[in-house]
């Protein structure tokens, strides 16, 4: 199974579940990456981290560490 | 009842009061919205963060008296921290002592309409008439995003008003739209499954039973599906909680995870919504947005943008204002010159001239600097790069164990650490917020500035390299800010492996669009923080300038300057005969007495509260280079850091000739002496060791006082002071012994 980290700069990928049941699971939820959402890897910051993609076409920001936890479908 | 119907007097006065909530998500023009509808008429925490203080407005619509409460931004009521408690709290009526919002406006991003409507969706289970204010819809046009308004509006059943919150239309719309809404029953939206609802049935019952409240509904669903528990902690009982773990049993049964639950329903809820209402072209042109995003994220140049501009602010900081203060030390000149023309001699004359011109105008010269400070800060946050620098530097503060969300209050404490402490509450892990809290006053505010540019136009060469790019000054300056940040970053980590240890908090954060700064938001937050400065220079620092005043001219024994008059009889007498022998000037007796005169305003010092508490701590502060003068100074600045320059200026302006023209405080201090000998008290060295001194040091009561409010305990800004003010002294003995090892 893929995760969000896994991406390419560029690619696409379909939101399958999120890992885990504690506050940061319910906020990466919250913020749109339900199972079905369309998640598209923008790219990382200079030092490497945190990455940023486009989701419900808004930028979000996550660290490689909550990208991790969201398994994806890539398109 | 018809019939007893009487004419109401009260009738003909203003009809009513109704009390309207803003809620939105964070970056959706909300408050600029509140500052739109309520104007000057509102009334902000004593220390403004961007949106973090509860706002409270009030304006007129029609008869009706209306009273605007802007809360915090949020991406959902499911609160994560306490931040997000507040917004929940007031909106629930849950908060003792504010008032109870009777109406919901709900301020939505046209840009971003799909996630913006997870906070409406559940803004609108609350029970209460809600109107949707659709920001931004300019920006949306522009975006090509095409969203039939009337038709959302049918679906939600509430009214739906776009607007342009930044150039104030639409705003009569909604204003029309908050009053015809005010009395709409409320609605039903079928979010959850009836078997959700049905699992959570005993909660509802048992908060029903307990006492009556309109929000049942929507606190039993709070309750039930967040794991923070921060809504039920309040009320929670034995019974309660069982209710609540019997639901969630259930319910972590039917479902993958309890997190999940909601925001897949309330997600669902709203692609079904906008369903034939938002429609999208499809994304052709790369947008000038995305473009600077590329360059403003680059490995490289955004690097390089993110230098160029802090050093663009420091620059500014120091070249643009210099002409005003100028201007301003001008006019505290003239002022001071006429109340020593005026005013008879005495006490009086001394508490106005050398206490509070000195105190107070001392300090509000340096009112330009706070001005352009808080002009870039604002222009950074309005414009959307505060986002950009949080994700640029979050690598960085992960390493300190922190985040970038960090960032920010730490940015805004180079403005004034209350702000920034009061910002930590963006931070949702607790560990990590106090942790920013505790190095959060390293950061060298804008009470700093003063004895960081007093101290280095005296002592600091005017030397500049490459062609006049960078100067000595400037990098001197650059230093003093770069110590607190390399301090506060061995702090934070020491904290984060010692006291304060525990996993690395997630970091989870909305890039907003960038937008041309609104002005009218810059120009407001920037005189905002302008008066607040001036505020508490007219407040506090007026106290303080007094007291200080007082403890450097109490006692005044009239015995000790005739001792001194006495001791100086003998020299004055052979001048005296010298220049009746036709020997010598009349200047030499003009000289003498103006010595004669100097010395009797050093005797009274010595012998005042202040010199004797200066004096008691000499031997401590003489490895820092310092004499008791500076030591007097610097025990009077503990209130408030910034006071030292007035009290410098109270010190060396003490004896000064009334006749004599007001020489710059910063001339004072290149001739002041030794006690007993020609050497000057400072030089390089001794600027460099007060300057780290105050970089370092908790001097500011007032930082210490919101740290006790946002930790319930003194223990903390105890810690912080006694920790800041060991750093303080040890950083500045080695700066002043390393430095006159080289310097000197």
């Amino acid at each position: 199974m893929l995760s969000l980290a896994d991406l390419q700069p560029g690619q696409q990928g379909t939101v399958t579940a999120i890992q885990g049941d504690d506050q940061i699971t319910a906020r990466l939820y919250e913020m749109g990456l339900t199972p079905g959402c369309k998640a598209k890897y923008l790219g990382a910051a200079p030092l490497g981290d945190p990455l940023e993609f486009e989701v419900r076409s808004y930028r979000l920001s996550l660290r490689k560490n909550e990208a991790l936890r969201v398994d994806v479908i890539v398109d | 009842m018809s019939a007893t119907r009487l004419p109401n007097p009260s009738l003909s006065a203003p009809a009513s009061e109704l009390t309207v909530a803003l809620v939105g998500n964070p970056n959706t023009g909300k408050s600029t919205l509140f500052n739109a509808l309520a104007g000057m008429n509102q009334r902000v925490g004593n220390y403004p963060g961007v949106t973090v203080e509860k706002k409270i407005g009030r304006t007129k619509i029609e008869n009706t008296r209306v009273i605007v409460i802007d809360l915090p931004g949020t991406y959902s009521l499911s609160p994560k921290s306490p931040d997000e408690l507040v917004t929940f709290d007031v909106l629930a009526g849950r908060k003792p002592g504010e008032p109870i919002p009777q109406l919901i406006i709900c301020v939505v991003d046209a840009n971003n309409l799909e996630r913006n409507l997870y906070l409406c969706s559940q803004v609108l289970e609350m029970n209460l008439p809600v109107v949707i204010a659709l920001n931004m819809v300019d920006v949306a046009k522009r975006n090509q995003i095409e969203i039939d308004v009337a038709k959302l509006s049918e679906k939600l059943d509430v009214p739906v008003i776009p607007i342009q919150a930044n150039r104030k239309l639409g705003l009569d719309e909604l204003r029309r739209a908050v009053i015809s809404a005010r009395e709409s029953a409320s609605l039903r939206h079928a979010v959850f499954s009836t078997e959700f609802l049905t699992t959570i049935e005993p909660v509802r019952n048992h908060l029903i039973n307990a006492r009556p409240t309109p929000h049942a509904d929507f606190l039993a669903r709070r309750m039930v599906l967040d794991t923070s528990n921060l809504v039920a902690e309040s009320q929670l009982d034995e019974g309660l909680n069982v209710k609540i773990e019997a639901a969630r049993e259930i319910l972590r049964k039917q479902h993958r995870s309890l997190a999940a639950i909601e925001s897949i329903a309330r997600y669902r809820w709203i692609e079904n919504l906008l369903e034939g209402v938002l429609a999208r072209q499809d994304k052709q042109a790369v947008l000038w947005g995305d473009r600077l995003d590329k360059v403003l994220t680059h490995r490289v140049w955004g690097s390089l943008v993110f230098v160029a501009l802090m050093a663009i602010v420091f620059q500014a900081i120091f070249a643009w204002a210099g002409p005003v203060m100028e201007g301003i030390e001008g006019l505290v000149g003239i002022a001071s010159d006429w109340v020593t023309r005026t005013m008879p001699d005495g006490m009086l004359k001394s508490l106005v001239a050398d206490g509070v011109m000195a105190g107070v105008g001392g300090v509000i010269i340096f009112l330009p600097q706070i001005f352009i400070l808080f002009f870039f800060i604002a222009i950074l946050e309005d414009c959307g790069y505060m986002s950009r620098a949080a994700f640029l530097m979050d690598k960085l503060m992960s390493r300190i164990g922190l985040s970038g969300k960090s960032f920010i209050p730490l940015l805004s404490s180079f403005a004034c650490a209350i702000p920034g402490v009061m910002a930590t509450r963006v931070i949702e892990n607790p560990r990590d917020r106090l942790i920013t809290m505790l190095v959060a006053p390293l950061m060298s505010c804008s009470a700093r500035i003063p004895v960081y540019v007093l101290l280095i136009a005296a002592f600091i060469p005017n030397t500049s390299y490459l062609g006049g790019v960078l100067g000595l000054q400037g990098i001197t300056m650059f230093a003093m800010y770069s110590i607190g940040v390399v301090v506060a970053v061995i702090v934070a980590f020491v904290l984060r492996k010692t006291l304060l240890r525990g996993p690395t908090p997630p970091f989870v954060m909305e890039l907003p669009e960038y937008k041309f700064p609104g002005i009218s938001t810059v120009m407001r937050r920037m005189f905002g923080q302008g008066w607040a400065f001036v505020k508490r220079a007219g407040t506090l620092i007026f106290c303080v300038s007094v007291i200080v005043w007082a403890l450097a001219y109490f006692p005044r024994h009239p015995d000790t300057e005739a001792g001194v008059r006495a001791s100086f009889a003998e020299a004055r007498e052979q001048v005296e005969l010298k220049i009746a022998a036709g020997d010598g000037e009349p200047e030499e007796l003009d000289q003498l007495q103006q010595e004669i005169d100097n010395e009797v305003s050093s005797v009274y010092l010595q012998k005042s509260f202040l010199g004797q508490m200066g004096k008691a701590i000499e031997p401590l502060v003489l490895p820092l280079g310092w004499d008791w003068k500076i030591a007097a100074a610097t025990i009077a600045s503990f209130p408030a850091r910034e006071v030292i320059v007035g009290t410098l200026g109270v010190i060396y302006s003490v004896g000064a000739d009334a006749d004599e023209e007001t020489e710059l405080l910063r001339d004072r201090l290149r001739n002041a002496t030794w006690d007993g000998s020609d050497r000057k008290v400072y030089n390089a060295p001794v600027a460099l060791s007060i300057m780290v001194f105050f970089a370092l040091c908790a001097q500011c009561v007032s930082t210490l006082a919101i740290m006790r409010r946002e930790t319930a305990s003194w223990r903390w800004p105890i810690f912080t002071f006694v920790y800041m003010t060991v750093l303080a002294y040890v950083g500045a003995l080695i700066t002043y012994q390393v430095g006159s090892y080289f310097l000197l």
